[in-house]
């Protein structure tokens, strides 16, 4: 019975994606149209309006042709405006994880100590829950104008907004830990310190791994909007780039670029939340 | 290129391929070139006979009879004696070591950019011995953000961009400069193509239009276009700035309705049938400036030799552009995904002149967008009327003074001349705009006579 299950879903999600392409394709068969202009007209515009209409939406194998030609060559390098899909990857990873280990140097000690204290904790929850949900496009000419540098500037922006999960979820690890546990530390005499590393870090940990995961998600997302905006390198800048050439299949490919490294960071971060677990 | 060639050889032709046919490309020939004359000077020698030559000859045809006819050293002579090349050479090598050899350069992905993005893979930054990284940008405000920063040392900007800077409009105040103009006209106002049968202005009421930026050329004809035929811009329409790379995805989403906006933005929209040219500026205002190359004060000021080999590589690219038959070559170079990112066939069309308007009919205009880098201080005074006109800026202004600062008219005449333009002697002009003539001397008088103003 159990194998049966293991078998049935990845076959609905095989089936669901089976569906979804075909559907797709449907929806975007070329319809063949005379060509009602001019030929010398036609020469000069798309062949979407040549027919007149307007320029179509790519069917699956165009997008397919276009994600094995980034694949066949991830890594080209034609000046600074056009890098290959992996080096763009590769610069937003870079500036997501230094932005994100930023605020996890910040979040975590700061909400370590809010955490231990009631009345700290109540005393900056509004500030925290004002400035949690900013956008990071907000943030961004802030930025700007003040760091005067636009990488350091998305890199403080990613900072700023993955800092707020970590934040509370550390405060709130480290005020829930159940009292016994710190009142049988008390009665052994075990210093403070002892006891924050020994008893409150464990008891607080998975709590702490989840705002780190959410954290990572946020940045993830925060990245290739920040990127959108200041330009330069990075997969944001990517889209922004095919999005000024309205190719669409170029876009799609980076969507789901997008999808799959978002996915792998935070299977990352599950796994590493799964070591901290215990069984209460 | 042809700048790299012997001009006095009569199988050289000065203005396109390979000018001695024993290589594929113009790049081969000259690196090849170059491993032959490689000393600096050699090279600096044949720019100066080079632009003499071309100044003297403007058709390259009559340039080869003429050498033919008499032998390379006896027009070397005879040309030399009439010109003193000697004294030409002496006054272009006249510049002091670089302060900075590698500089960034910040564009948007415009053709108005032509000048500052064709310098870059056709060499001619490369000959002032300049390295510069042109860098794609995503909007105007960042543009200027980062400029100001300094993480670029001179940008691609809308002409009243600089003005704007200068005077503290829309940021801090700080000195800005405006060395050359990079492209006149090359502008147009496109609608949406399901208002094909809505020609007249008259029945725009309530469209909803973008523009690149607040402090645009485009804002100012767009306020201007509709305000002669009676809309008032500010309350009839919606005027709404959008970066002209975000324009067409807007357009074909409905999000608008039209928008004045610099190529390839227009012929991109026609290319993916979402909208039609209605009327190329050039109708409203022929020879009209847009963008401009600009740089802060402090770097003129700090990096004088640097800041001049900037400029001359910005000068001979638009004296390169400007020539017709060079067009083609620049659209294939500039289309790439690392400059302009967008089909060869619409950078062509924008540049060429012949171009399909989106309503089936091909049109030729060969001033569809021209290139003249003179920054004309009547200009930067029109610009400033605009602005007083529309509210954006109050109080009086020292309308001269200030278009003396930002236009440096006079190192641009300069280096005119160096590159063989010919720079006008005056640098205040009269011109008309939709037929109504504007007089730089009487600025405020102008503004007076409009109708519909925010004074």
């Amino acid at each position: 019975m159990k194998t049966l299950l293991s078998w049935r879903a990845p076959a609905l999600s095989l089936l669901v994606f089976l569906l979804m392409i075909g559907i797709w394709h449907a929806l975007t068969l070329p319809k063949v149209m005379p060509v009602t202009a001019e030929s010398e007209y036609a020469a000069l515009v798309g062949t979407a309006a040549a027919t007149g209409q307007k320029s179509a939406f790519p069917s699956p194998s165009d997008v397919g042709r276009k994600i094995m030609e980034h694949l066949s060559e991830p890594f080209y390098d034609r000046g600074p405006n056009d890098k290959g899909i992996g080096i763009q990857l590769a610069f937003s990873i870079g500036r997501v994880m230094l932005g994100y280990l930023l605020a996890a140097l910040v979040a975590i000690p700061v909400g370590f100590l809010i955490g231990m204290s009631p009345t700290v904790y109540r005393a900056l929850d509004p500030y925290i829950q004002v400035l949690k949900p900013i956008s990071p496009l907000a943030w961004m000419p802030l930025a700007l104008f003040t760091l005067k540098d636009s990488s350091v500037s998305a890199i403080f922006v990613i900072f700023i907004c993955s800092l707020w999960p970590m934040l509370i979820n550390t405060a709130f690890g480290v005020s829930s830990v159940r009292k016994e546990w710190l009142n049988v530390a008390r009665t052994l005499e075990v210093g403070n310190l002892r006891t924050a590393f020994r008893v409150i870090l464990p008891a607080a940990a998975p709590t702490i791994m989840t705002g780190m995961r959410i954290s990572i998600s946020i940045a993830w997302l925060v990245i290739v909007a920040a990127e959108m905006l200041v330009g330069g390198t990075g997969i944001g800048y990517f889209v922004w780039n095919e999005w000024n050439n309205l190719s669409i299949t170029n876009i799609i490919t980076a969507i789901l670029a997008i999808g799959m490294v978002g996915m792998l960071l935070d299977l990352m971060m599950a796994k590493l939340t799964k070591l901290v677990t215990f069984p209460e | 290129m042809s700048a790299f060639k012997d001009p006095f050889d009569a199988g050289t032709s000065l203005t396109r391929g390979c000018s001695c046919g024993h290589h594929h490309s113009e790049a081969e020939h000259q690196a090849d070139l170059a491993l032959q004359t490689s000393d600096s000077e050699a090279l600096g020698n044949r720019v100066v006979e080079a632009a003499v030559m071309r100044a003297m000859f403007p058709h390259d045809a009559e340039r080869r009879r003429f050498l033919n006819a008499v032998g390379a050293s006896t027009a070397m002579a005879a040309i030399s004696s009439l010109f003193p090349l000697g004294m030409a050479k002496e006054v272009f090598a006249q510049s002091g070591p670089l302060e900075k050899s590698s500089i960034k350069v910040g564009f948007i992905p415009i053709t108005c950019a032509t000048p500052i993005i064709m310098s870059q893979p056709m060499g001619f930054y490369g000959r002032q011995g300049l390295n510069v990284d042109v860098v794609k940008t995503a909007g105007w405000a960042v543009i200027r953000d980062k400029t100001l920063n300094k993480e670029y040392d001179a940008a691609h900007m809308l002409s009243p961009m600089p003005i704007a800077i200068s005077l503290g409009v829309g940021s801090s105040p700080i000195p800005y400069t405006v060395p050359a103009i990079e492209n006149i006209n090359g502008q147009a106002i496109t609608l949406s193509i399901k208002h094909k049968d809505k020609r007249d202005p008259k029945s725009w009421k309530g469209f909803k239009f973008a523009v690149p930026f607040d402090y645009s050329m485009h804002n100012y004809l767009l306020r201007y276009y509709l305000a002669e035929h009676g809309l008032d811009p500010d309350k009839d329409v919606q005027i709404r700035s959008v970066p002209p790379p975000e324009m067409v995805a807007n357009l074909r989403a409905d999000n608008i309705d039209g928008f004045l906006a610099p190529d390839p933005v227009n012929q991109r929209a026609v290319y993916d049938g979402v909208g039609f040219i209605h009327t190329l500026t050039k109708e409203l205002w022929a020879g009209h400036p847009c963008c401009a190359f600009a740089a802060s004060k402090e770097f003129v000021t700090k990096n004088p030799n640097t800041y001049r080999a900037l400029l001359k590589a910005i000068m001979e690219a638009t004296a390169f552009a400007a020539k017709p038959e060079n067009r083609k070559q620049i659209a294939e170079a500039i289309a790439p995904a690392n400059y302009l990112n967008q089909p060869v066939t619409v950078i062509e069309q924008v540049l060429t002149g012949t171009y399909a308007d989106g309503l089936g009919n091909v049109k030729k205009d060969a001033n569809r967008i021209d290139f003249d880098p003179f920054p004309w201080h009547s200009f930067a005074i029109w610009i400033m009327s605009q602005m007083k006109r529309w509210g954006q800026i109050k109080g009086d202004v020292d309308y001269a003074k200030v278009a003396r600062e930002v236009f440096l008219a006079t190192d641009a005449a300069k280096l005119m001349k160096e590159v063989g333009m010919k720079p006008p002697t005056t640098t205040s002009k009269k011109f008309s705009v939709m037929g109504k003539e504007f007089d730089p001397a009487k600025p405020d008088a102008y503004i007076e006579s409009f109708a519909i103003k925010r004074t």
